[in-house]
């Protein structure tokens, strides 16, 4: 059901914690739905210097979250603001497709981590 | 690595003896049971050889025992078969049964019946007052699960079918995950109608049983050449029902000492988890459930990623999140009990077997402590307010 990749980033999720001094905190999803997730970005200039996540739900939704750290770190914020679900998606290698909706919330949570740091910085 | 199977309420495998039985009936003994000749016969006689064994086991005669492709299938003959007998009317029913009997009631409102669904008390219990004051003149048939899928809460079937038959109206009983485990004399205990399956207990898939007592009418579903006295068309799937024959003997056979076993696992697997892991908590009754059922739910965890990690650890469970299910819903029964949907989510039914030893549970009582705590770590839930009502608006603003 779920390919290599997922079930290894599920396993061995990289970026997993909070990070204290950040800049910017993103949640999506609804735990009433089995998904939820919080990225955290610390920014250094215009560039997204470190990226973690917290996430409850299944298999997909810890692997996405594990792979947006990864695209997002070190990429600018406009950069970082381009990754899309789809993207997440297609460097897992895919997923279930019933996943694809409730799951791949990965990409939005980066997007709000952004979000709050602009809204912080005005 | 070794694997540890804790889910046989989803299925059992095979027992050895069971399929020594069958193995004849492929080859060797290959007639059709409806023929004349010599290789009918022996299918015949073999079939009604089980038959009687099936029958031994709830304590009913041979000739009130059809064979069909399964539970499901049972569940289904029993319900729309004496729906259509009657035509028209209410059927009682709970809000936790199997989909086998759910959905068929579905399927009946559809047509015009009308059906109640019974709540349950926060054990899974469904109370015989709510049958006494549910039933009416119209109601034509009452459908309560023996022992729950899920969470394993055993029903007081006995009190609710005394009510049945003091009205006069057929009461039905989907004993699929009880056979073998709790005692069932349908004499006794005043039931109508109890579907069977033999692959939740050691025997093959595809091959199950209804009982019908004697003197209550039902129109088959299935039409053709007229087996199974014509309430059930189509070649007798005679290896299946030698092996569930088998099966249903060495059950009986077997209770007395494989019961005491279950419930000294189930418990010590309970009572450890418990101890064991913060925030755990058991789902169903303490005592009125399945000797074989343990059902937790953990704060903060999701099931799906729960038994994927117990897999990798060789663990086979089961849970009644969303994420795992095939219409994205948390479990009806989960919700019915009155948990919300996050705590449905973090769930996990391990359902024991004859063949897990003391020393598998000492590994899983190991492994599952672990597995939980890293999905904690992983989680934004764990140890925080979970404000339940405000995640429920955004789920309405959407």
């Amino acid at each position: 059901m779920y390919s290599e990749k997922v079930i290894e980033l599920f396993r061995n999720p990289r970026n997993m914690g909070e990070i204290e001094n950040r800049d910017g905190v993103g949640t999506v999803g609804n735990p009433i739905c089995g998904d939820l997730m919080t990225i955290y970005i610390k920014v250094d200039g215009d560039r997204l210097k470190d990226v973690k996540f917290k996430t409850f739900g299944c298999a997909a939704a810890i692997a996405t979250s594990s792979m947006i750290t990864e695209l997002a770190k070190g990429k600018t914020i406009e950069e970082a603001l381009q990754i899309t679900r789809d993207d997440v998606a297609e460097e897992l290698d895919g997923l279930p497709p019933i996943k694809m909706h409730c799951s791949n919330l990965a990409a939005d949570g980066l997007h709000a981590a952004i979000e709050d740091y602009k809204r912080k910085k005005e | 690595m070794k694997r540890i199977y804790m889910d046989h309420a989803a299925t059992t495998q095979v027992d050895q003896e069971v399929m020594e039985v069958m193995l004849p009936y492929f080859t060797t003994y290959y007639g059709n049971a409806s023929s004349f000749h010599s290789y009918g016969r022996e299918a015949h006689d073999a079939m009604e050889d089980a038959r009687k064994k099936v029958a031994e086991l709830i304590g009913a005669e041979s000739d009130e025992i059809i064979f069909t492709a399964g539970g499901t299938e049972a569940d289904n003959i029993a319900i729309k078969g004496v729906a259509y007998k009657k035509e028209k009317g209410t059927i009682i029913t709970s809000s936790i049964e199997h989909p086998a009997v759910l959905e068929t009631c579905r399927a009946l409102e559809r047509e015009g019946f009308n059906v109640t669904y019974l709540p349950v008390d926060r054990f899974g219990m469904v109370q015989p007052p709510d049958v006494e004051s549910a039933k009416k003149d119209e109601t034509i048939i009452i459908s309560i699960m023996h022992a729950n899928n899920e969470i394993g809460t055993v029903q007081p079937i006995k009190e609710i079918a005394k009510i049945a038959s003091e009205n006069g109206i057929p009461f039905h009983a989907d004993a699929v995950q009880s056979a073998g485990k709790v005692s069932i004399d349908v004499k006794r205990m005043n039931i109508d109608l109890l579907s069977l399956s033999s692959h939740k207990i050691y025997g093959p898939k595809g091959v199950g049983a209804l009982y019908i007592k004697k003197g209550v009418k039902i129109n088959p579903i299935i039409h053709g050449g007229g087996h199974e006295r014509g309430l059930r068309s189509s070649t007798e799937n005679i290896p299946g029902i030698v092996g569930f024959g088998k099966a249903c003997e060495l059950a009986k056979k077997r209770m007395d000492t494989d019961v005491p076993y279950l419930i000294k696992l189930r418990d010590k697997l309970i009572n450890n988890t418990l101890d064991k892991i913060e925030e755990s908590y058991l789902n169903g009754h303490s005592t009125k459930r399945l000797p074989n059922n343990a059902h937790f739910r953990f704060t903060a965890i999701e099931g799906e990623s729960l038994i994927m990690s117990l897999d990798d650890k060789g663990i086979a469970a089961s849970t009644g999140s969303a994420c795992s299910s095939k219409k994205l819903e948390p479990s009806h029964v989960l919700m019915a009990i009155g948990l919300n949907e996050v705590e449905a989510h973090g769930s996990l039914r391990l359902t024991l077997g004859r063949e897990n030893t003391d020393e598998e549970l000492e590994y899983v009582l190991e492994a599952l402590p672990e597995v939980v705590e890293r999905l904690r770590e992983i989680s934004p839930l764990w140890k925080k307010d979970l404000e339940i009502e405000k995640w429920r608006k955004e789920m309405e603003k959407r």
